[in-house]
């Protein structure tokens, strides 16, 4: 099925990734959650590379963010819904 | 699909089959390269795998170089071996150890000798077993002769997306054949750990696992200087898109799919269990962490990359595949299988699985891979702590 921008992998996630070459601020995305094989919408805030990370809801700092049903990390400085998820504001938990 | 029966190997003394047939000159110790370099020059047919110690390690360090060396020698992929060490007497321990495979081996020192005359005498032996292991045919050998190795690199989110789970149906499909499977990569588990331990299938194999990785842990813990942003995950994982460790990790396991592993192996030890997976306690670097797995014994490697690694291995052949469109596109000889199409929904997980067994039976039967092709044969010895 094409027009998937943006896959995630676990109904729990908090987080989708992007799988074409880029998506733009303000583009309607379509999602596609490989866990129960549902469809959602999104518009980005950002403009996020292929294989970076969405937010799918507005994130607070010390949330935990979640990718594959588990916990990757920690928000280190607000996320807003739409906005790229990446090292300047979420860190491991680990080390 | 119906996944063949069978594929085209090298049958060995010991029973074993090769998907290779190497005839390797193997040095002991940094300092016999160069003699090593010079026979594999001299003699078509042979190489030499070169690498950077064997001088005065010790303990625990010792023990593993020596695993490593004679595993290597041992690996079904080997038809034959030249060991060419300083001194005699750790050349014959090597020796000795290949020599239970029933596969032709033989050392040689060069002190007291100097290089020219051990090169002279060496190329003779060299010359005498490669025409030897020409002559070699590959016969029909059931697909449970068949140790695979699996290791990711430069990983992206579309590993973890798409060509470890590739990788992880493979395994779901050739595990109830019989096949020896085997996955590595100790730090890489770091945020998984606790699912992974769970995939131990006995109660000793999962507190195996749990003091593997602690140790692992304790040891990065100790030696880091900072919180090892700079290497876990690396810029290249990154550049792709991971932000953290634990993403990583989760995106790492992936690669074994349902499967529940039997036994923990020490860094190039031999599974002896029987058929099935095993956890081997491995650096994450990737030539490293091959090295390891093909001194193990195992025959064919698959390597899902994101950002696009370009490892290969000098004995074991290492099929590399990427879900990454852009990688696919833009470092294509590096690539032996694009799973990308499962990105855009247009091939599905078990679709992609079945596309690698066919490539991974293909190699089995003789394919170059791309790193073969390429040149690359990354042999690269793990070192645990300072020589004496």
């Amino acid at each position: 099925m094409a027009g998937t921008d943006i896959i995630i992998h676990d109904e729990k996630d908090n987080v989708g990734v992007v799988v074409i070459e880029k998506i733009t601020p303000k583009q309607d995305c379509d999602c596609w959650i490989m866990e129960n094989d549902k469809s959602v919408k999104i518009q980005s805030m950002d403009e996020i590379p292929l294989g970076h990370k969405i937010a799918m809801t507005d994130l607070n700092e010390g949330d935990t963010i979640l990718k594959y049903g588990h916990d990757i990390g920690k928000v280190v400085k607000s996320i807003k819904k739409g906005e790229h998820v990446h090292v300047h504001n979420v860190k491991t938990k680990k080390w | 699909m119906e996944i063949p029966k069978t594929f085209l190997g090298y049958k060995r003394e010991d029973g074993r089959t090769g998907t290779r047939n190497h005839v390797i000159i193997l040095p002991v110790d940094d300092i016999s390269n160069a003699c090593a370099e010079a026979v594999a020059n001299n003699i078509k047919g042979t190489i030499a795998l070169p690498h950077s110690y064997g001088r005065l390690q010790f303990g625990a360090d010792l023990e593993l170089h020596f695993r490593t060396m004679i595993g290597t020698g041992k690996n079904p992929n080997v038809a034959a071996v030249i060991v060419i060490g300083i001194e005699p007497k750790w050349t014959k321990r090597i020796v000795d150890a290949i020599a239970t495979t029933g596969k032709p081996v033989e050392g040689f020192s060069i002190e007291g000798v100097g290089d020219i005359d051990t090169i002279a005498r060496v190329s003779k032996k060299a010359q005498e077993f490669s025409i030897w292991a020409s002559e070699k045919q590959r016969e029909e050998r059931p697909i449970s002769d068949l140790w695979i190795s699996v290791k990711c690199g430069e990983s992206d989110t579309t590993s973890g997306l798409a060509s470890n789970p590739t990788v992880g149906n493979l395994m779901d499909k050739l595990e109830p054949l019989g096949v020896h499977l085997c996955f590595g990569e100790t730090s890489e588990l770091t945020g998984a750990e606790i699912v992974c331990e769970k995939r131990g299938n006995t109660p000793e194999a999962q507190e195996k696992f749990r003091k593997t990785w602690s140790s692992y842990n304790d040891f990065i813990l100790k030696e880091a200087t900072d919180d090892l942003s700079e290497s876990q995950p690396t810029a290249g994982n990154i550049a792709g898109g991971l932000t953290t460790i634990e993403e990583k990790a989760f995106g790492n396991f992936q690669k074994i799919g349902g499967c529940k592993f039997i036994d923990v192996l020490e860094p190039a030890e031999e599974p002896t269990k029987g058929p099935g997976l095993y956890f081997m306690d491995t650096s994450s670097a990737a030539a490293e962490c091959v090295t390891l797995q093909a001194a193990g014994g195992f025959n064919l490697h698959l390597f899902p990359t994101g950002q696009g690694n370009i490892i290969g291995n000098p004995i074991e052949p290492v099929v590399k595949l990427t879900a990454n469109p852009l990688t696919a596109r833009t470092m294509s000889e590096h690539i032996d299988v694009d799973v990308s199409k499962i990105l855009s929904r247009e091939m599905n997980l078990d679709e992609a699985g079945d596309e690698l067994i066919k490539a991974t039976i293909r190699v089995a039967n003789g394919r170059l891979t791309c790193a073969e092709a390429l040149g690359h044969k990354e042999f690269v010895m793990t070192k645990l702590y300072r020589s004496a």
